[in-house]
Formats: C-alpha cells, sequence, structure tokens
C-alpha cells in the first residue's frame, strides 16, 4: 500500500503553495520533509491527510485517490499528528490518548484490543507514568508525547507528523526518534517535517527537500543532504561533520546573502 | 453509569415532590382520591412536573453540547440565536392573538426555531467553520432580538405588549398534557441529534486539524449540533419561554464529575439540567409572593451568584 502524491498544485488566497509536486513514500521507513519556513512543507502534509483538497492533482493510498476513501477507512491508515497541539478540556492523559481509537470502535464499544493498543502506545512515549493526570497540567514536553501517543495508539500503517520535536528537550528528542524509528521497523510508513538537520540526518531513509512551493531535491539521505542542496533549501552555509560514530552533525554557520 | 442513575433518581424525587408543593399542600394520598386535589396533581402539577423536567434535560443537553463544540466553557445554548428565533415565532403568534389555542404558539414557536435554523444555514454556508457558525449565530440572535423589541414597541394595547414580555421571561405555569405531547417528541429527537454527535464531539478535544484527520466530518457535526440545538431549545422555548442559565451552569457543576469529557457530559447535563429547573419551579411556587415569581426570574437570580462564584475562582487561578 503505498502513498503517493502526483501533480500536487494548490493556491491559499492568490499564493501559490504547492507547484506541480509529485513523489511517493514507503512502509516501513522514514521519510523526512526538509525546507526553509513557508516552503510549503505542513501544506503538503494536509493534503497527505486529506485535510486540504489540492487545486488539481491527486494523492493516492494503495492506488486509490485519497478523496475515494471513507473518513473513518482513511483515519484508520493513515495518523496525522498536528503542529498545533490543542488540548482543549482537562481530561486525562489516559482519555487522550484513547482518543487514537476513535476510527477503529463503532459507537460506544471498547474492547481489549484497544487497551491493548493505548498501553502500548503509552509505553513507548514512556506517558504511563502519569497515566492519571490531567493533560492540560503537564508541561509542553509530556504533552508533546501524550498525543504522540494518540496518534501511534490508532497504529495506523501511516504515521504523519509535524514537527514532532518542537517541544521536546533533548533526552526525549532521542526517546521520540527512537520511537519514530521503531514504529517504522515495524511496518509503519513514517512520514516528519523537521526542521533539526542532524536529527533529519539521522532518521531519515529518505529526504524530500522543498523550497518555494517545490521538491528541489528527494532521495535517500546520502544523495540529498549535501551542502549545496541546504545552500540552495535554506539560504544558508552548513557545516557537515561525523560524532565519533560515524553519525553526521550538521550545524548552519553563515547566512548567503 | 452511577451518576446517571443518582441523578435520575433525584429527578424522580424532585418531581414527586412539586407535585406536593404549591399554593396547597397535597399530601400523597390524596393524589389519587378522585377529589379536586387529585385533579390539582394529575392535570396541573403532573404536567408541569413533565414540562419542567423536559425543558430542563433539553437545556442542560444543549448547554454541554454547545459547550463542547465551540470548546468554550462559556457558550450558551442562546449563542447561535436559535432561542431567540424560537421566541421571535411565540411572539408573532401573541402579537397577532392566536395564542388562544394552547397548539398555537408553540407551533409558531417551532416554526421560529426552523426559520433560525434555515437562516444559519443559509448564512454560514457549509464551510464547518467556527468562526463563520457563530458569528452567523450571533447576527440571528440580535436581528431575532430587534423584531421582538420591534413587535413589543407596536402592540396594539398595553395588555398586548405587557403579555409578550411577561411570555419572555419564561415560566411553567398553567402548563397542560398538550405542551408535554408537543415538547417531548421534538425534545427527544434533539437529544437523539446531540448524542450522535457526542463522540465526534471528544475528537474535537484535539482540534480541528487532528479531529478531521480521525475521520470526523466537520459539516455532518455542524449540522448535527445545530438540529439537535434547535429541536431541544426550541421544544423548551415553546412551551416555556426563556429560561436562561440552565444552559450554561449546568454543564460546568457536572463537568468535573465526568473526567471533563465532552460526550460523557451529554446524558449527565441533561439529568441535572431536568432536576435544577424542577427543584426551580417547586421553589417559585412555594414563595409567599403575591402572585408567582417568574422561573426565568428566578433562574437568573439563581444563576448569577453563581457566575460571580466562577468570576472570583477564575481570579484566583490568573492571580
Amino acid at each position: 500500500m503505498a502513498l503517493r502524491f502526483d501533480d500536487l498544485t494548490l493556491a491559499l488566497r492568490g499564493r501559490p503553495v504547492l507547484s506541480n509536486v509529485s513523489g511517493g513514500f514507503s512502509r516501513a521507513s522514514v521519510t523526512v520533509i526538509l525546507g526553509a519556513n513557508g516552503a510549503g512543507k505542513s501544506t503538503l502534509l494536509s493534503c497527505l491527510a486529506a485535510l486540504r483538497a489540492p487545486d488539481s492533482g491527486v494523492v493516492t493510498l494503495g492506488g486509490r485517490p485519497l478523496v475515494a476513501i471513507p473518513a473513518m477507512e482513511r483515519a484508520r491508515q493513515i495518523g496525522l499528528l498536528p503542529q498545533q497541539a490543542d488540548i482543549h478540556w482537562d481530561i486525562n492523559v489516559r482519555a487522550l490518548v484513547a482518543l487514537g481509537r476513535l476510527p477503529h470502535h463503532g459507537r460506544w464499544s471498547h474492547n481489549a484490543e484497544d487497551d491493548a493498543a493505548i498501553d502500548e502506545a503509552m509505553e513507548r512515549t514512556d506517558c504511563a507514568r502519569f497515566a492519571n493526570r490531567k493533560a492540560q497540567r503537564l508541561s509542553g514536553g509530556e504533552q508533546a508525547r501524550v498525543l504522540l501517543a494518540r496518534v501511534l495508539a490508532g497504529k495506523p500503517d501511516w504515521i504523519l507528523a509535524d514537527e514532532p520535536l518542537a517541544n521536546l528537550d533533548p533526552a526525549h528528542q532521542l526517546d521520540a526518534m527512537a520511537c519514530f524509528r521503531t514504529t517504522a521497523t515495524a511496518g509503519t510508513g513514517v512520514v516528519l517535517v523537521l526542521h533539526d538537520l542532524t536529527q533529519a540526518a539521522r532518521i531519515a531513509d529518505h529526504l524530500i527537500v522543498m523550497k518555494d512551493g517545490g521538491i528541489i531535491a528527494a532521495g535517500p539521505v546520502a544523495q540529498v543532504l549535501t551542502p549545496a542542496v541546504l545552500e540552495v533549501a535554506y539560504g544558508v552555509r552548513v557545516h557537515i561533520g561525523q560524532d565519533e560514530t560515524g553519525a553526521p552533525v550538521i550545524a548552519p554557520i553563515a547566512r548567503i546573502a | 453509569m452511577k451518576l446517571n442513575l443518582g441523578l435520575l433518581a433525584a429527578v424522580l424525587v424532585a418531581m414527586l415532590g412539586s407535585l406536593m408543593a404549591g399554593r396547597t399542600w397535597v399530601p400523597f394520598d390524596h393524589w389519587l382520591a378522585g377529589d379536586l386535589q387529585s385533579l390539582i396533581v394529575m392535570e396541573l402539577r403532573l404536567p408541569r412536573a413533565c414540562v419542567g423536567a423536559i425543558v430542563g434535560a433539553s437545556l442542560g443537553m444543549a448547554g454541554a453540547a454547545m459547550q463542547g463544540y465551540l470548546r468554550n466553557p462559556l457558550a450558551d445554548p442562546g449563542l447561535f440565536g436559535v432561542s431567540s428565533s424560537a421566541a421571535l415565532g411565540a411572539v408573532v403568534s401573541l402579537y397577532f392573538g392566536f395564542a388562544v389555542s394552547a397548539w398555537l404558539l408553540p407551533i409558531f414557536a417551532l416554526a421560529g426555531a426552523g426559520l433560525g435554523i434555515t437562516a444559519l444555514a443559509i448564512l454560514a454556508g457549509r464551510s464547518g467553520s467556527l468562526i463563520l457558525f457563530t458569528l452567523s449565530g450571533v447576527i440571528l440572535s440580535s436581528l431575532t432580538g430587534a423584531l421582538t423589541s420591534l413587535l413589543i414597541s407596536l402592540a396594539p394595547t398595553p395588555f398586548a405588549s405587557s403579555e409578550i414580555v411577561t411570555w419572555l421571561m419564561g415560566a411553567l405555569m398553567d402548563r397542560s398534557w398538550d405542551d408535554v405531547r408537543i415538547a417531548l417528541p421534538v425534545s427527544v429527537l434533539g437529544m437523539a441529534a446531540l448524542l450522535w454527535a457526542a463522540r465526534y464531539l471528544d475528537a474535537l478535544t484535539l482540534g480541528d486539524a487532528a479531529a478531521r484527520s480521525m475521520g470526523v466530518n466537520m459539516t455532518r457535526l455542524q449540522w448535527l449540533i445545530v438540529i439537535g440545538v434547535g429541536l431541544t431549545v426550541g421544544s423548551s422555548v415553546a412551551v416555556a419561554g426563556i429560561i436562561g442559565f440552565v444552559g450554561l451552569v449546568v454543564p460546568h457543576l457536572v463537568r468535573p464529575l465526568v473526567g471533563h469529557r465532552p460526550s460523557a457530559l451529554l446524558i449527565p447535563s441533561a439529568l441535572a439540567g431536568a432536576l435544577l429547573v424542577v427543584l426551580a419551579d417547586c421553589l417559585v411556587r412555594i414563595l409567599p409572593s403575591a402572585s408567582e415569581v417568574r422561573l426565568g426570574i428566578a433562574m437568573a437570580s439563581i444563576g448569577t451568584p453563581f457566575f460571580v462564584m466562577l468570576l472570583f475562582r477564575m481570579r484566583r487561578e490568573v492571580a
């Protein structure tokens, strides 16, 4: 079941946000979308989650256009972690994670499979110890983990996450990356929008680099993550080094005038 | 579940109590005696208690659903303008003197609620956008409010205008089984629509984008809410006039008891709303005053101190 997008074009208030972009993702791997602010990353992600309809072009899941798949069935297959961390009511953490099961069960039923999925998701995101606390009273980082657990609890085939590391401390950033990696190894297709180049280089199997609504580079990390591409994408000179294990470390050095 | 059963028992006890309470005290062994006192109980107080319970349940559930949908604990069922549209319908029937028949005023009120819903549909379009929708509701309620004032000022006789003003204050005086027959089915339909929307309201806790990604159809949710609120609020305005505060206060009180989940709030809010209205109606009947205090006024007097209390608590949290 491949997730693909072909010839997507979208203008918002007369401004082109996506222009004729195409690409695809494969299961059991992590794809990271990079690009400067306003490059169209989040818009692409919302098209992939069917939150936005492109002006032209099509997103397909296993060959079927996304718009032709009933909303609940689509929700079982594609889980979205939005950038905006909204928690409007002071519900407890477990009840919040349980919302991730909504596309699965009938109107009122709640079964052992749901409970198992919720427990597992909370275990993997290190949330189990505050299962009974109120979600609104957690710190930003704790909320981010709970919201990630909500997506994992739905056991989707695809996880789309918009800047999932934004509120996390370094330790929990590493945990979240490990969590995405394990999820991908288990067969899920993971698509992340990230700003941290080092994290992107370390987690990604594939990269998509966007600029001004178009894709300027796509492919395996080693091919795509070069100083030349990053200069075009962000307008900055970067230093690409290695840590003692040989994993890449990427630091922006200076703006290119 | 325990909470629901407890509330249900409390509602039933309150309704039994309201059969005894009033200008004349009727102990329960006289209820079926077949004399004048049993007539008071069976033809006046029982339908009145039933109407009170229906109105309270409608307003309580509508308030809980509105707050969940708008994700705002201060939302009120009146916000969409449906209750003021229903009131306008009723005022039209009073203005033209149609209210001589027991059926016409409620039917005009329901027609007003229906027109209000239609107007909302035309104004807000099919976008499912919360802001557009709330703004449309505000426009609708100010328009219908203005038209109601116009009719009051144009009323042919001072008596007619005072009749309208009094009716608007909301009351359960002189309700009959006819009112139960009108309000019950409409209200039940509305509550069914709101219960249908319940789990979508839960998903909205995580915001619009997350809810839609979980398969929630925002346009369908919007219409379930507007039809549900329209029918419940419309039916309660039709038989009792405008009774404020129930829809605002009751979900507030119940929310902490159900762990703040919007879907879990609906049924307990309906039961607690019924309890509050039946109790308040008992209160206005036994208050020693020359003429009965209007229920709407009594409710506002109960509601205001409650909100002052809430305000003080919020001030402490802000400070």
